[in-house]
């Protein structure tokens, strides 16, 4: 998921008798199922704690643009570079979506990028790990944005109007990439050399515990899960998401003819569901906190891009204003 | 600090039908807005026309006005067509 | 293979060429833009600009009827066969000089695909007929950000000013064109690069004087040729980065 560990503030759910009337009547119009709107009264942590998980959200399709962009200029075809051009687009139009949602909550774009680039707010986990093969560009079409849009064909029921909408769009681009990137892989294990089978293979070894961790932490420690499933932000339990990519990606992994690194991994007949193995918690938690193997570069890189752009911004606003200062005279 | 406007997009998906507001794009200028909301919110061909307005001159009406301004039309029955009973051998109308 | 033939695989080279490497030149962009917009715009424009050269590779390649497709010739080619113009395979330096080049280019570009529409050769004539649109929108953008550098703040002028300074010699190749395309142009094949090279200078003056750029006296030949397949030194780095993987691995099926 791209939004992780979002902090809601909340120590404690409220029960609806405990609530003010203003509180009560938001609480029971989303367990209605009524979508809360920009203008609607909405309690100061419900507002925040969106803020916090639509930023991040948006953050990590930015960010995720810089470790395929890494390799765009290194597409091995024509029509693998045309496709990769128009996925990365994608991902600032999905990002631009989202900022956009997270305005209609009062929050200011460049202050909430501003967040980023200090390191106070977060982005997904998973693109802070290196693309080192062509093959990547397959495994993170496929594992990333897979376990994305399990993540977010849920979200599209959120209880946030602009977010769920922002959603609907999102998940209707997106359906193209997570297709790409198998396809991508499909062609180098069918038609490939061994040295291509390598890369796919070496692709999925590194990829695939991120793209587990990606739904966040287990149930048992996620504090702030209780909060959002009640304010309906949230709709599904990490632990829930995380087995459903792993039940629905095992068959596609098989038909690769490839293994996922995880000797544990098998199916259990009686849950109806894979067990899988331990995921290394402690990496997950070093990762977010900055440590991870390419968190450097990619803040670095952010930060980069828009304090030097600073002159270009300020140059069109400049323009503008002196544009209409000669019509208005 | 945003040094850019930020603009809501208006998009019409085909001809005959109404703009419709899709979200928000930042801007310097009226050309830029127009351009990125294209490059935004038409890149599946979804529209033949946009819209652009600074966020800051759209004129919203109020949640708490939502009963005296929208619940008196909700018994003004006589302005559906359902309202009004015909004999069956009238046929569509 | 006749000389006319020989004269359009050149062109369609010079047309195909031009457009994948200042797609690729685009693509370098990916992340490091000024503001998130402009990553969606600098995307589109080089999608645009690789999907129109896998066209005219494509129809370069079944004239080559060599064994070749568009890939090979994309990324098997060394840089003493390139025919980009020099102007687009120059380094992107800061966004003044991308928006510089890409204005530069765009110019040209309009009008050569202008005169393509009316390609006896109606391969041609369609390909341009689609580039010409997305190709109307890539000037209309950067003669927009040329008038806001130039325009805006004393420090974008001053880099805008800098950045065309920079790139300027290299224009010799817009506002003039090879014997061979005059050739083709008297044979209704391709467009006529006397009346590109005037329309060229007409459009850069009009945007230039928008914004009271001075505009440069005519750049002359130095040497370098794109269209002989005589670059600078940017461009072989560039395919090295570009062509890693089919060079690397030359039996792979992506």
């Amino acid at each position: 998921m791209y939004a992780q560990l979002v902090e809601t503030g909340v120590k404690r759910i409220k029960s609806l008798d405990e609530m003010s009337p203003q509180e009560r009547a938001f609480q029971e119009k989303i367990d209605a199922e009524i979508k809360i709107e920009a203008k609607n009264w909405m309690p100061d942590a419900y507002r925040q704690t969106l803020i916090r998980q639509i930023s991040q959200h948006a953050h990590s399709e930015i960010v995720g643009m810089l470790p395929e962009g890494n390799w765009v200029t290194r597409a091995p075809t024509l029509k693998r570079k045309l496709q990769l051009m128009a996925k990365i687009q994608d991902e600032a139009g999905h990002g631009l979506y989202l900022y956009s949602a997270m305005e209609t909550l009062g929050a200011d774009r460049d202050e909430e990028i501003a967040k980023l680039h200090s390191g106070k707010a977060k982005y997904s986990s998973i693109f802070n790990y290196p693309t080192l093969n062509w093959a990547d560009m397959g495994a993170v079409g496929w594992l990333v944005d897979g376990a994305a849009i399990v993540n977010q064909v849920v979200l599209q029921r959120t209880s946030y109007g602009p977010y769920a909408r922002a959603m609907v769009r999102i998940c209707k681009e997106e359906s193209f990439h997570q297709r790409q990137g198998y396809e991508i892989l499909l062609t180098m294990m069918r038609h490939g050399t061994q040295a291509q089978k390598d890369m796919v293979q070496d692709a999925i070894n590194r990829l695939w515990w991120p793209a587990l961790m990606m739904f966040g932490p287990s149930d048992d420690n996620s504090p702030n899960s209780a909060q959002s499933m009640a304010w309906k932000i949230k709709r599904q339990s990490n632990d829930e998401l995380r087995q459903r990519f792993v039940d629905q990606t095992i068959p596609q992994l098989e038909l690769l003819g490839c293994t996922a690194p995880d000797p544990d991994l098998k199916w259990n007949a009686e849950r109806g569901h894979y067990d899988f193995g331990a995921i290394q918690w402690q990496e997950f938690f070093d990762v977010l906190k900055g440590n991870g193997p390419c968190n450097q570069e990619r803040l670095a890189t952010r930060r980069n891009a828009i304090e030097s752009g600073a002159w270009v911004r300020e140059a069109a606003v400049a323009y503008a204003r002196k544009q209409q200062n000669k019509n208005a005279a | 600090m945003s040094v850019w406007t930020l603009y809501e997009v208006f998009v019409r998906s085909k001809h005959g039908l109404n703009h419709k507001h899709v979200g928000s794009v930042h801007a310097a200028d009226d050309a830029m807005a127009i351009e990125n909301a294209r490059e935004l919110y038409t890149r599946r061909s979804e529209g033949v026309s946009l819209w652009v307005v600074p966020s800051a001159l759209i004129v919203a009406s109020s949640p708490d006005e939502k009963d005296p301004l929208f619940d008196p039309a909700d018994d003004k029955v006589y302005r559906h067509a359902s309202f009004y009973e015909l004999p069956d051998e009238v046929g569509h109308m | 293979m006749n000389s006319t033939q020989d004269d359009l695989i050149h062109y369609l080279l010079l047309l195909g060429d031009s457009a994948l490497i200042q797609g690729q030149r685009l693509c370098e962009w990916c992340g490091k833009a000024p503001a998130i917009e402009e990553e969606l715009a600098l995307m589109n424009v080089g999608l645009d600009l690789v999907g129109q050269a896998r066209n005219w590779l494509d129809y370069a390649a079944e004239l080559l009827a060599d064994g070749r497709d568009a890939d090979d010739l994309a990324f098997r080619r060394d840089e003493r066969a390139y025919r980009n113009l020099l102007l687009v395979e120059q380094p992107n330096g800061d966004f003044a000089v991308t928006m510089a080049k890409q204005f530069l280019f765009d110019a040209w570009h309009l009008q050569v695909l202008k005169g393509l529409c009316d390609s006896t050769d109606l391969r041609i004539a369609g390909i341009a007929a689609k580039a010409l649109k997305e190709v109307t929108y890539h000037l209309r953008r950067s003669s927009e950000w040329v008038q806001r550098l130039g325009g805006g703040t004393d420090e974008s002028r001053r880099r805008m000013l800098a950045a065309i300074t920079q790139v300027w010699r290299f224009t010799v190749e817009l506002a003039s064109g090879s014997e061979a395309e005059t050739r083709l142009a008297a044979a209704g094949i391709g467009a006529d690069p006397a009346q590109v090279g005037a329309a060229w200078l007409h459009q850069v003056e009009a945007t230039f004087a928008s914004v009271e750029l001075p505009l440069p006296p005519a750049a002359s030949h130095f040497y370098l040729s794109g269209r002989t397949g005589m670059h600078t030194e940017h461009l072989g780095i560039l395919l090295a980065e570009m062509q890693f993987l089919p060079r690397a691995y030359p039996d792979a099926t992506w």
